[in-house]
C-alpha cells in the first residue's frame, strides 16, 4: 500500500444522528410538537440500512447504537490513526426523504445546529457540510447564509438523487450562494427516493441501489455541465462524494464526443466538458472501485490526465477498505501528497 | 461520428476498408406511414388511425427531446426515390453495404411496437415488423439478418413471438430496448430470456425506448445531449439488474448484446459490481459468482458510438479489460452519429484483433459462416 502521510484531509466522514429525538433540542416548539404528537420515527435512509455490511466496517461497528454516532470512536478509528489535520463531516441523516419543504427545512436547520454543537465544538479537527432543504431553493439559500457565518462549514451538501437534475436553473441560487461564500458544493451518494433510484426504474435490492450510485453521478455531471453551471459560476467547485472513480474517464470520453456533435444545443457550454471537470469537479477517493492491481490503478489515473481530481477520503464508518489501507496500491508519493493535502486545500478555501 | 453535416456520397475512397465487415446495428425504416398495414389486422389499422400509439411519453409524434437532425439521421442518407433515411434497400446497398463490403448486417428496427402502453397493439405491431423485415429486407439481400422484435412489457406474448420465429434463418437475435417499465432483470421479462435461450438466439438490448421512468434517477433533464449520454447510464443499470436478479445464473446459455450504448463503462461497472457483491452477497445468494464473470462470459458489446478519448490509445486499455473477443463492429446507419468503418481503429491493432473486431466475433456470436 502507498504510505499515508500526516496532516491530511479526510473529505468524507459520516457522523450519525443517534435518533430523531436527538434533534429535538434543536427544533422549535412547533416542530418538536409535530415530531412527538405525530409519533414520527427515526429518519433512516434506504440508501444506508444500519446493519448492512457496507454501512460499517466490522471493527468500526459499535456494540450498540449506530455506526458513527460516537465522536470518541471517530477519533480512535480515523482522526488519530490517520493523523488527520481535518475531517469533513457529511451527515447522511434522512432529512431529504420527507416531502414537506417546511419539515425538511426545520430538520436541516436542526441537523446543522446539532453538527456544530455535538461535533465541531468538540474536536478542532472537524469541519462541516451544510445540509440544505433542496425542495425550496429560497429556504436552502437562507440556510446556507445562516450557517456560512461559521467558517467551520466548508461545503454545502446535496444528495446525488433528489427531485430534479442538479444543473436545473431553478437551483442556481444555491450555487451562487456557495460561490459567493467560498463554499464547495458536495454531492453525496444517496437518494431522496422522490424518483426511482435508477433511470430504468425501481430495482429489487440494496446492492442494486448502491452500485447504481455511479450512474446517478454520471447523469448529474452531465446536467451541471450542459446546463452551464460553470459558465455562470466559474469559481464554484463541486465534489462528488462516495461516487467511485473508475468510471470517470470513459464517461467523459462519451460526454465529450456528444458535446462535439450537438454543442449547438447548449451554446453556452464554451469549454470542453473534459476541461470543465478538470477545473471545477473533484471526486472523493473511497470507494475506490477498481481491482487492487497497481497496473490498473496507474492506467486509470493516467486516463484522467490530471493529478488534481481526487481528494482523500475514508468514507468512515462505511466499509470500503480494511486496516489502514485507505490508499490503493500504486500511488506515487507525489500523488499521495496531492490527494491527501494539496487537492483538498485547493478545493475548500475555508480549510485553514 | 459525422460531426460535419455532409458526408461524401461518392464511391468508396481508397481510405475505405475493403476488408469484409459485419455491421451489427443497422436501422431499417418504413418508407411510408402505412407500410406495415399489410401485416396488420384491420382492427389494428383502424386503431392506429383513430388513437395512434399510446406511448410511455407525452408526444403523439416525435420524441420529447428533439433530435439533432431530422429522424436522428444523416442528411446525406435520404434515398433518391424519396422516403426517410434507411427506408430504401437499394440506397442502403449503394451507400452502406457495397462500399464497406458488409458481409453481415444486423437489422434493429426502432419505432416499432416496443414501449407502448397497449400491450395487445404492441404484440401486433412487433409481429408485423418481423414479417416486414423478411419481406422488405432479408429475403432481398442475403447479407442482411433480422432481429425478432418483441412486445417488451408482456413477457408471455414476447416469448410466443420468439418461439414462432425460432429456427427461421432470417433472424439472428431477439431485440429489446434498454428503457422499459422496470429494470430488465425483473421477473416479468424472464419468459423472454427463457425463450431466447431455448431458441439459441442472443438477446440484443438497444439503447433507447420509453418506460415512463425519468432518464436520470433525479428526474427529467433538459436536453437531447443528456438523453444521448444518459443511454449509457440506462444500459449500465439494466445490465446491473440482469446480473443482480440472477438472470445469467438462471439462463447460463443466454447471450446478451449491449447495442449502441458505448462500452467504455463496462470494466468500471463490473469492478463496482464485484466490490459491492463481496460485501453484500448475502442479500443476493442467487448470484453465485462474482458479477464480472457472468459479464465476461455472457455479454457482448457493439462498438458505435465508440468513446472518444483525447488520446486514442487510452481506449485500448479499456478494450483489453473487456476482451477483443467481445466487441462487435457497428455503424448505426443511417443515424447521425454513424461510425465510419475505416476510421474507427487506428494502426497498431493486430490482424487477429482487427478481424475479430470487424467480423469474426459477430460471425461466431450470430452463427453466420
Amino acid at each position: 500500500m502507498a504510505s499515508l502521510i500526516a496532516g491530511g484531509v479526510d473529505c468524507d466522514v459520516h457522523p450519525a444522528v443517534p435518533h430523531l429525538t436527538s434533534l429535538l433540542p434543536y427544533l422549535n416548539d412547533y416542530w418538536r410538537d409535530q415530531v412527538t404528537t405525530r409519533g414520527m420515527v427515526d429518519l433512516v435512509s434506504q440508501s444506508y440500512p444500519q446493519n448492512s455490511p457496507i454501512v460499517a466496517r466490522p471493527d468500526w461497528r459499535p456494540e450498540s447504537g449506530k455506526p458513527g454516532e460516537s465522536l470518541e470512536d471517530m477519533q480512535r478509528h480515523v482522526l488519530d490513526p490517520f493523523r488527520l489535520k481535518h475531517a469533513i463531516c457529511n451527515p447522511l441523516y434522512g432529512v431529504q426523504m420527507v416531502f414537506s419543504e417546511d419539515m425538511q427545512a426545520a430538520f436541516c436547520r436542526a441537523l446543522n445546529d446539532w453538527l456544530v454543537k455535538e461535533w465541531l465544538d468538540r474536536d478542532k479537527r472537524l469541519r462541516g457540510s451544510i445540509v440544505i432543504p433542496t425542495q425550496s431553493v429560497e429556504k436552502a439559500v437562507a440556510e446556507i447564509e445562516r450557517c456560512a457565518q461559521d467558517r467551520r462549514f466548508v461545503q454545502v451538501l446535496m444528495l446525488v438523487m433528489g427531485d430534479t437534475p442538479l444543473g436545473k436553473r431553478a437551483l442556481w441560487p444555491i450555487y451562487e450562494a456557495a460561490e459567493r461564500l467560498d463554499l464547495a458544493v458536495g454531492i453525496h451518494a444517496g437518494s431522496a427516493y422522490h424518483n426511482p433510484p435508477t433511470s430504468v426504474g425501481w430495482g429489487s435490492y440494496h446492492i442494486e441501489d448502491y452500485v447504481g450510485q455511479a450512474q446517478a453521478f454520471q447523469t448529474q455531471l452531465t446536467s451541471v455541465i450542459v446546463e452551464g453551471v460553470f459558465a455562470k459560476y466559474p469559481r464554484l467547485k463541486m465534489v462528488m462524494l462516495e461516487s467511485g472513480v473508475s468510471w470517470i474517464s470513459p464517461y467523459l470520453w462519451r460526454l465529450h464526443k456528444f458535446w462535439r456533435g450537438v454543442r449547438m444545443e447548449t451554446p453556452w457550454v464554451d469549454r470542453a466538458p473534459l476541461e470543465l471537470v478538470r477545473s471545477n469537479i473533484r471526486f472523493s477517493l473511497q470507494p475506490f472501485d477498481a481491482p487492487p492491481e497497481p497496473e490498473t490503478l496507474i492506467r486509470l489515473f493516467d486516463h484522467m490526465q490530471s493529478d488534481e481530481l481526487v481528494l482523500f477520503s475514508t468514507d468512515y464508518p462505511h466499509w470500503q477498505f480494511d486496516g489502514q489501507d485507505a490508499l490503493p496500491q500504486g500511488l506515487t508519493p507525489d500523488l499521495v501528497r496531492k490527494i491527501m493535502i494539496d487537492n483538498p486545500h485547493a478545493t475548500y478555501p475555508r480549510l485553514t | 461520428m459525422n460531426i460535419q453535416f455532409r458526408e461524401s456520397t461518392e464511391a468508396a475512397s481508397p481510405l475505405t476498408t475493403k476488408t469484409a465487415i459485419a455491421d451489427c446495428d443497422i436501422h431499417p425504416a418504413r418508407a411510408t406511414r402505412t407500410e406495415l398495414y399489410p401485416y396488420l389486422a384491420k382492427r389494428w389499422q383502424h386503431h392506429l388511425e383513430v388513437y395512434g400509439v399510446h406511448a410511455y411519453q407525452g408526444m403523439m409524434e416525435g420524441p420529447p427531446y428533439p433530435k439533432a437532425q431530422p429522424n436522428a439521421s444523416r442528411r446525406d442518407a435520404y434515398p433518391p426515390e424519396g422516403g426517410p433515411q434507411g427506408s430504401s434497400l437499394a440506397f442502403m446497398q449503394k451507400q452502406l453495404l457495397d462500399p464497406n463490403n458488409v458481409q453481415l448486417g444486423v437489422l434493429n428496427p426502432l419505432n416499432t411496437g416496443q414501449g407502448i402502453r397497449n400491450h395487445e397493439l404492441s404484440a401486433a405491431l412487433c409481429s408485423a415488423i418481423n414479417d416486414w423485415q423478411i419481406d422488405k429486407w432479408t429475403s432481398k439481400d442475403k447479407r442482411l439478418k433480422a432481429s425478432i422484435v418483441v412486445a417488451n412489457e408482456d413477457g408471455l406474448s414476447a416469448a410466443a413471438e420468439i418461439r414462432e420465429r425460432a429456427g427461421d434463418k432470417n433472424f439472428v437475435q431477439v431485440l429489446l430496448l434498454s428503457r422499459n417499465v422496470e429494470p430488465l432483470g425483473q421477473r416479468r421479462y424472464w419468459p423472454i430470456y427463457q425463450a431466447a435461450e431455448e431458441a439459441g438466439l442472443p438477446v440484443g438490448v438497444h439503447a433507447f425506448g420509453f418506460g415512463g421512468n425519468p432518464i436520470t434517477p433525479s428526474g427529467w433533464p433538459s436536453y437531447y445531449i443528456e438523453e444521448m449520454v444518459g443511454h449509457s447510464q440506462c444500459q449500465q443499470s439494466a445490465l446491473a439488474s440482469l446480473v443482480l436478479e440472477g438472470v445469467f445464473e438462471r439462463f447460463p446459455k443466454l447471450k446478451m448484446v449491449m447495442i449502441e450504448a458505448g462500452f467504455g463503462w463496462a470494466p468500471s461497472l463490473a469492478w463496482r459490481l464485484d466490490k459491492a457483491w463481496r460485501r453484500l452477497r448475502s442479500e443476493v445468494p442467487h448470484v453465485k459468482r462474482p458479477p464480472s464473470e457472468y459479464i465476461r462470459e455472457q455479454v457482448w458489446w457493439t462498438t458505435q458510438p465508440m468513446e472518444d478519448p483525447e488520446r486514442r490509445e487510452d481506449l485500448f486499455d479499456v478494450i483489453k479489460w473487456i476482451g477483443w473477443d467481445r466487441l462487435l463492429f457497428a455503424t448505426d446507419y443511417p443515424h447521425w452519429d454513424y461510425d465510419e468503418p475505416s476510421r474507427v481503429l487506428p494502426a497498431g491493432v493486430s490482424d487477429t484483433n482487427r478481424e475479430a473486431f470487424y467480423l469474426g466475433n459477430a460471425r461466431k456470436l450470430y452463427g453466420i459462416n
